[in-house]
């Protein structure tokens, strides 16, 4: 087997190499957008603290510093079991969601591929609804939507992939996409007819679909931050490999890189991502699009830019859209999937017209 | 097969039918109540105007093959003594338990299906666009009650559905007790209940219903706050909640309208995180009602009423 490493030391000096590299002043941005997101998230929401006394409140848990927290123990519960793991979920399904995108843009070298282009999202969505549907796990207290989903979204491409392969088709990205459009049509109708059959339920199941960070404590946090590590990790030891593939499959082969293989796990781990985001929050549409094209757009199109950046920036931007979800009609909140559309197809079309050029 | 070809022929000869007696019901004295004998059915004033949400309806015979496509309806039918002329109700209708079900869709109606029962009358609680102009097409009327906004509503839809069924004086006994039942309760609510913030939950994801719906209006009624009312600018009267809004607005009371459809409990409500800091939670306030009694607006209503303000001599024994 040749590990990335190996290979790199290898690459030729065109015509990925050629492209530069991330720039400090990029990370930097990137890392400022995450936080002061982070702390905008945290600082404000339906209850109104101020700012001042959450700043007090989070530097009352720093060790030494001597600082009383001015909360009272239900303002307390609010931010540290509601609002921050919110925050934080939001953190992990937004990196996951954007850094799942760019992959599969770079994979299938199609600008217009999503997390959800091989069926994660159908499958995501079938097993959602007919664990709502049937009352699966009601009787023993445990909410196996997050389950199903994750099961349903892994289903969903593992279908699609096996159904390229059988075609011929893992070699050339057209057959697989193909797959998973036929996947996606599929599962989308049988959870349509499970759905309008038990129109009881169709506002729970419909409000799944619109995407929903929930809000169930540290513990979906904690579930879904080793999932979100792993793909992190599997995708960024990636991103000099993509930038390979996308001279095409034929010129990578010829370069040593095992095309078919990258390609599965590149896939895999973008899946394992898309599949635990879609777990927790539903199905949230438009982030893995634009986050790695606004990036791409700007800082440039090398996926040793593009990926670190869309997970810094997929991050920082769910946690300001479901803060605007949050905050807009508050108390009541909006579906995130309804704002991320909404926020970020002017967002994109204003990048777009400011750069002209795109591509994966 | 069989039966598809009777039910085809069967709409098609009631369209016959009513086409032959002159159709539109401009005449309807001409078929009046002594052409469709009926034993169980009290000589009522046929042909009856009523009012529904889609309009004034001419009902020119007492009906003896009414289908229900509104599980409220089917409850109101059979507590008014229409029973015996419901024919066939929708998939919803679970109540009561000699409502004769069938796989019909309140929320999907399909025409044709509904046509082959041949009813005489089809009362529905939502037209998802072309129930009503799809019937009146093969001539059969149809009568639409929305969800109602308050008691009042409610009591006048029973008593429409008396008029169009002929049970015009039990339809009045039962809103007449209902409202003596209601009005009853209400003053036997503690005092110390007025003004209490409460919460209603419609499911696991935080919505909620505002003073502008039917059950808001019973808290209303009862002198409660509703903290969904904060909720304006949702603009709809079932608002999804913030976590965070739920628990600072700190409700003495919770209603659970999800103990059915996704299992929630006084347990289950106590181990969302931050949740036992809310009094109705640390006092163990919080009601579990049944889902499908609060999702509808008919004669149940007063065992609705009851539940709360039980719950409520509770709280204000506190």
């Amino acid at each position: 087997m040749l590990g990335a490493r190996g290979l790199r030391a290898r690459l030729p000096a065109r015509p990925a190499a050629a492209l530069p590299g991330i720039t400090v002043a990029w990370a930097l941005a990137a890392g400022a957008f995450v936080v002061l997101a982070t702390l905008l998230g945290l600082a404000l929401g339906p209850v109104g603290f101020g700012a001042g006394r959450v700043a007090r409140e989070v530097l009352s848990h720093v060790p030494f510093l001597g600082v009383d927290s001015p909360f009272t123990q239900t303002e307390d519960a609010i931010l540290w079991d509601l609002r921050a793991p919110r925050v934080a979920l939001g953190l992990l399904v937004g990196a996951m969601l954007a850094s799942a995108g760019a992959a599969y843009q770079g994979v299938f070298r199609n600008p217009l591929a999503d997390p959800y282009l091989l069926g994660a999202a159908a499958g995501a969505g079938l097993g959602a609804t007919l664990v709502i549907v049937y009352d699966i796990g009601d009787p023993v207290g445990i909410d196996l939507r997050p389950v199903a989903a994750f099961a349903g979204a892994i289903g969903g491409v593992g279908i699609a992939y096996a159904l390229g392969r059988s075609l011929g088709g893992v070699r050339t990205t057209a057959t697989l996409i193909l797959a998973g459009v036929t996947v996606t049509c599929f599962l989308t109708a049988v959870q349509t007819f499970v759905q309008q059959r038990n129109t009881e339920t169709v506002q729970e199941v419909y409000s799944w679909i619109l995407g929903r960070l929930e809000t169930s404590g540290w513990q979906d946090v904690l579930i879904a931050l080793p999932y979100a590590a792993l793909s992190a990790a599997v995708l960024l030891w990636h991103r000099r490999l993509l930038d390979v593939l996308a001279v095409g499959d034929e010129e990578a082969s010829s370069l040593g890189v095992p095309v078919a293989r990258v390609r599965l796990l590149v896939v895999a781990a973008a899946t394992l991502a898309t599949a635990t985001a879609v777990a927790f929050s539903g199905l949230i549409a438009f982030v893995g699009i634009i986050v790695p094209h606004a990036v791409r757009l700007l800082a440039g199109t090398s996926y040793r830019i593009v990926l670190p950046l869309s997970l810094a920036v997929g991050a920082g931007f769910l946690v300001l859209t479901d803060l605007i979800c949050r905050t807009a009609i508050a108390p009541a909140e909006l579906p995130i999937g309804v704002v991320t559309a909404f926020l970020g197809a002017p967002f994109f079309a204003v990048v777009l017209r400011t750069t002209r050029t795109v591509g994966p | 097969m069989p039966h598809r070809l009777t039910a085809l022929a069967g709409a098609t000869l009631v369209a016959l039918g009513l086409a032959a007696c002159g159709g539109e019901g401009s005449d309807p004295a001409s078929t009046g109540a002594a052409s469709v004998p009926s034993e169980s059915v009290p000589a009522a004033a046929f042909p009856v105007t009523v009012e529904g949400d889609n309009g004034s309806l001419v009902v020119d015979r007492a009906p003896a093959r009414i289908v229900s496509l509104s599980s409220t309806a089917t409850e109101s039918l059979f507590a008014i003594g229409a029973g015996d002329q419901v024919i066939a109700v929708d998939d919803q209708s679970n109540y009561p338990a000699e409502a004769p079900v069938t796989d019909l869709s309140g929320f999907q109606p399909n025409v044709e299906a509904i046509a082959g029962y041949e009813p005489d009358l089809v009362v529905a609680a939502y037209d998802p666009g072309g129930l009503v102009k799809g019937l009146e097409k093969v001539g059969i009327p149809v009568l639409v009650q929305d969800a109602a906004k308050d008691l009042d509503g409610a009591y006048a839809q029973i008593e429409t559905l008396g008029a169009a069924t002929g049970h015009v004086e039990e339809a009045g006994d039962v809103t007449d007790g209902m409202r003596a039942e209601i009005d009853e309760l209400v003053a036997s609510a503690p005092d110390a209940a007025e003004g209490l913030t409460v919460y209603h939950e419609l499911g696991t994801d935080l919505f909620s219903a505002t003073s502008a719906t039917f059950i808001g209006s019973i808290y209303e009624r009862l002198g409660l706050e509703n903290i969904a009312d904060e909720a304006k600018k949702a603009g709809t009267g079932y608002p999804q909640l913030s976590a965070e809004y739920v628990v600072s607005s700190n409700p003495s009371l919770i209603v659970l309208a999800d103990t059915k459809c996704c299992g929630q409990s006084a347990a289950t409500v106590a181990k969302r995180p931050g949740w036992k800091q809310i009094d109705a939670v640390a006092d163990g306030n919080v009601v579990e009602a049944d889902d499908d009694v609060t999702s509808r607006w008919g004669p149940r209503t007063v065992d609705f009423v009851a539940l709360v303000v039980e719950a409520l001599e509770g709280v204000g024994s506190r």
